[in-house]
């Protein structure tokens, strides 16, 4: 067993937390009391590497690993959750089925793109009627004079706005379930592609939820991502990953909760001393960094799992159940050691408390992950 | 011992650290001489000073090749008047000049040297220096080991100006021989002219953070400092966003300063300030933040708006000093 | 053109410190260790300097196990070379023992241009560069804000911020140069980069590699006797400056009766 990161881990680390402490951070604010897409910030992002982190070189990538990828995002939520999920959704939901399961043809296409920052990506999955039981989604795709025609409605689409590139998994056979779907790489310009509503949220603003309208949108045979029918499995491939990415920026929320919390029981004084010589304040802190240690590694175990080509899906699952709970928790935590000040816009602890909520929710709400994690523990037994 | 003060001057002005040093070196020398080392060009007019204020002897070496200050012309003067009889200890002022020349006088005369030094004190042979570390959240004590020339490089302020005796200077001429090599010459040196008093000399200093909200109302720190005869400063952020030029920065990229008051607008006291202003010997902080940082260190915390003190404050320091 | 960097890697300045109880130093488990401030800015100008010139920029630092991720850094930014040199005989070395130890090592590459930074954020020092300077017979210029190269790669021409005023000097080349931070904006290391600096070999050498003896390299002259916190400042006043009035009033009382300036 090995528990340090390797030097170039750690030089990631620093780098990245660097580039948010001075790029993101002063921003992460604003962005959030009045939102905006935040194209520089994105644009410096793609600059420094970003945007394909786990791209390899030759498409134009950083070429890291996954556990690099983990330690990078969660470095970006410490500033902002945000702009997190934007680079995010872009290397894991995107760039990631692209690699895996695209063709060579569409990874020249559309890989250099992303990486670059000159294309965003976005990845449709929920419909209204088809939330955790995804895969009883009812967007169709019909075989039509040599391409495909997808009908349906995709809703809560992170960056969904901005994207230029939207992964759609959509119902192409008879067969009902997972069996019976297909992914597809729609782009924007495709015919038959709209955004619909745009979506007001509790947190994470600066990132785009929109809805996403598929009217006989023709896509050329060539964007069909995978085999035929093989949409169900590159969706819960594809969601190992990403469940991954949202560990790590629920454990970059925690950590901002923490930092904060610390920095402010050393200045706040109340009854004459700093509240951190308050055992109140020392047990809230301590537990704060206990889970985050704990959802850290756990994050850490499944990202390296999954770099070695290994099954995680139930490590992913408990790595995103335990961090967003914490994230949840230290926020809520958080905002009691700042008392009425983390009630207040002019410090950033209720921001952290409505950006924690959302961790508990996409990608797998917390009931669902104890039900992929129940299935691990009891395997058929469960069923 | 012998102590020597090299002679930090300006346009035609003694610069007030040379004075300290003189001070401290007399403390230092006991009943041994303090040589004022005095390298310029046309610069004997300044001797009458430097021996009202300590120094026993004013070593001179006037030269048009020393017009300027110039890293190696210095060098070369200062390594040839050592050459004869080297002293025990040689002080330097940490301005811009003194940290350019003081290393590279250490490697051509054998020396050690401190940098940086707050206090400077003789125990068993050895010259003892503290000087802030780590921004300030920690001091050292350094120690030169005795055998060598010594070299401390001092910061401006921590040591008091003595007071002035009437004496004659006692001026020994020393020629810069003629093969002293110069490599670099001085295109041009552009004086910024301030109203208000240089940082490195000021007794108060005014100093403005981000809480200034833009540049234009870093009026009201200068109008405070013209009415206080301060100088004016400022935290890392205003530099950043260009409110003002990167001279005024106090902290650990800016400068170091000591003065007697300190006075802090909006300014919230990041580590990275505190490391150049910490050591100032009262500080008085004003910021709208209760929880700011700067209030931990300060004398006196004022929680407001500076908008509305500062001016106040200005006229109120004006009626003040028109009635004593 | 030949460039040679010098680099340090030192805790974060952000960080708190914590003494060692017999005040022999700061503890180093758990502190959070950066490439200095100034050596970015130093790292960023040999970089904008093999852009326009094309050559060669070799990092070097003489420190413990730690300096590599410093050098790795200065690798992941684009440094063709770095060289690590790592001696026991190094340890408690101080300033121009270290000085001796780097011009050893750069004498014998014969750069055009030496770079470091203006001083390292552990102990402030400023001392290395201008000694390396004289160690290496280089003309020097310290703390420079700005650096312009004849195109002829013969002479620079620097700005350099005095007290009260601005310096313009010609420094002809070979030459050291300390620089501070208004010179330039250090870029990051990209991401490839990183994954490209992970590629690059860093050398390691030790004194007998750079044919010093250890009398050459002497011992320390200036040593750290002990480090300490600083003294507690005694808990200040604070007053309510809701009445501006009374805030000013209580300003001056300080001023004039505590202060004594007034």
């Amino acid at each position: 067993m090995e528990f340090e990161l390797t030097e170039e881990h750690r030089l990631i680390q620093a780098t990245v937390r660097e580039f948010a402490a001075k790029e993101i951070l002063p921003a992460s604010a604003d962005l959030d009391h009045h939102p905006r897409y935040p194209e520089e910030i994105i644009a410096k992002a793609a600059a420094l590497g970003l945007m394909g982190l786990i791209v390899p070189e030759a498409y134009g990538g950083a070429g890291m690993d996954g556990l690099a990828n983990a330690i990078a995002q969660e470095e970006l939520a410490r500033a902002s959750a945000g702009v997190q999920v934007i680079i995010s959704v872009n290397n894991s939901l995107v760039c990631d089925p692209i690699l895996r399961f695209g063709t060579e043809e569409q990874k020249r296409r559309y890989l250099p793109r992303l990486a670059r920052g000159e294309w965003l990506g976005c990845y449709c999955l929920t419909e209204p009627a088809a939330g955790s039981d995804a895969m009883s989604l009812a967007t169709r795709a019909e075989w039509r004079n040599g391409e495909w025609i997808l009908n349906g409605r995709k809703i809560f689409v992170t960056n969904g706005a901005e994207a230029d590139l939207c992964i759609v998994y959509a119902r192409s056979e008879a067969t009902s379930g997972a069996r019976g779907l297909s992914a597809f790489i729609v782009e924007k310009t495709f015919p038959g592609i709209q955004v619909g509503k745009v979506e007001k949220k509790l947190g994470i603003k600066c990132s785009s939820t929109v809805e996403i309208l598929l009217d006989d949108c023709r896509v050329p045979a060539s964007n069909l991502l995978g085999q035929r029918g093989e949409g169900g499995v590159i969706a819960l491939a594809t969601l190992d990953g990403g469940r991954i990415g949202i560990a790590a920026q629920a454990v970059g929320i925690a950590r901002a909760c923490l930092e904060e919390c610390t920095a402010y029981a050393t200045q706040r004084q109340q009854f004459g001393r700093p509240i951190r010589t308050f055992q109140a304040t020392q047990w809230a802190l301590a537990d704060m960094a206990t889970r985050i240690e704990a959802s850290r590694l756990l994050m850490y175990r499944a990202a390296w799992l999954r770099d070695r080509g290994e099954r995680c899906t139930a490590e992913a699952a408990v790595a995103k159940l335990i961090a967003s709970e914490t994230a949840m928790w230290a926020a809520h935590r958080a905002v009691q050691v700042f008392g009425g000040y983390g009630y207040i816009q002019d410090y950033p602890l209720e921001r952290y408390f409505r950006d924690a909520k959302i961790t508990e929710i996409y990608e797998g709400t917390s009931e669902i992950l104890r039900l992929v994690i129940a299935r691990g523990v009891l395997g058929s037994k469960g069923t | 011992m012998s102590v020597w003060v090299l002679v930090a001057h300006d346009r035609g002005t003694i610069r007030k650290i040379t004075y300290e040093l003189l001070g401290k070196a007399r403390d230092l020398a006991q009943d041994g001489r303090v040589s004022a080392l005095l390298l310029g060009s046309g610069v004997e007019g300044l001797s009458p000073d430097l021996a009202a204020r300590g120094a026993t002897e004013v070593m001179l070496v006037d030269d048009p090749r020393l017009a300027g200050y110039t890293t190696e012309g210095y060098a070369a003067a200062v390594a040839h008047v050592a050459a004869e009889s080297p002293p025990a200890l040689l002080l330097i002022g940490s301005t811009a000049q003194g940290r350019d020349l003081a290393p590279r006088l250490a490697v051509r005369l054998g020396a050690a040297i401190v940098t940086d030094c707050q206090s400077l004190a003789l125990q068993n042979e050895a010259l003892m220096a503290t000087r802030p570390m780590f921004t300030r959240k920690a001091i050292g004590t350094v120690r030169l080991l005795p055998g060598r020339l010594w070299i401390a490089v001092v910061l401006p302020g921590v040591f008091p100006v003595p007071p002035k005796h009437e004496r004659r200077p006692e001026v020994r001429r020393i020629v810069l021989p003629p093969d002293a090599r110069i490599r670099t010459r001085m295109l041009e040196t552009r004086s910024i002219e301030r109203e208000t008093v240089p940082l490195a000399e000021a007794e108060v200093i005014v100093s403005g953070g981000r809480g200034l909200r833009g540049p234009e109302h870093f009026a009201l720190l200068d109008a405070l400092a013209r009415a206080l005869g301060a100088g004016v400063g400022s935290s890392r952020p205003p530099v950043d966003s260009g409110w003002v030029p990167h001279d005024y920065e106090i902290g650990q990229t800016g400068k170091t300063v000591s003065p007697q008051v300190y006075i802090a607008c909006g300014i919230s006291g990041a580590p990275q300030h505190l490391a150049g202003m910490s050591g100032s010997r009262f500080i008085i902080a004003i910021n709208k933040d209760p929880n700011a940082p700067i209030f931990q260190l300060a004398d006196l915390g004022v929680v407001g708006d500076l908008f509305e003190i500062l001016p106040r404050l200005t006229e109120a320091v004006k009626r003040q000093k028109s009635a004593g | 053109m030949n460039i040679i960097v010098c680099l340090k890697q030192v805790p974060d300045t952000e960080a708190p410190i914590r003494i060692r109880p017999d005040g022999s130093g700061i503890e180093g488990t758990g502190l959070n260790l950066v490439m200095n401030y100034y050596d970015e800015h130093a790292t960023e100008a040999a970089l904008q300097l093999r852009e326009r010139f094309s050559g060669t920029v070799t990092a070097v630092s003489a420190g413990p196990e730690r300096a590599r991720e410093a050098l790795r850094q200065a690798l992941a930014m684009g440094a063709d070379e770095a060289v690590l040199i790592q001696d026991s005989a190094l340890d408690g070395a101080d300033h121009l023992q270290i000085a001796r130890v780097l011009a050893a090592f750069i004498r014998p590459r014969r750069p055009d241009v030496v770079v470091c930074g203006k001083l390292s954020t552990d102990d402030n020092a400023a001392i290395v560069g201008p000694a390396l300077a004289e160690l290496l017979d280089l003309p020097q210029a310290t703390a420079i804000a700005k650096l312009e190269v004849a195109d002829d790669g013969t002479r620079a021409v620097v700005h350099r911020e005095l007290e009260g005023a601005l310096e313009v000097l010609e420094v002809p080349l070979p030459a050291l140069l300390t620089v501070e931070r208004s010179l330039n904006e250090p870029r990051y290391p990209s991401l490839p980069g990183i994954m490209k600096a992970k590629r690059k070999e860093i050398a390691v050498v030790d004194l007998t590699g750079l044919g010093l003896s250890a009398a050459e390299v002497g011992s320390p002259a200036a040593v750290l006797e002990r480090l300490e916190p600083p003294p507690a400042r005694s808990p200040g006043v604070q007053v309510n400056g809701a009445d501006p009035d009374a805030a000013v009033g209580a300003i001056i009382a300080f001023l004039s009766e505590r202060a004594k300036v007034l």
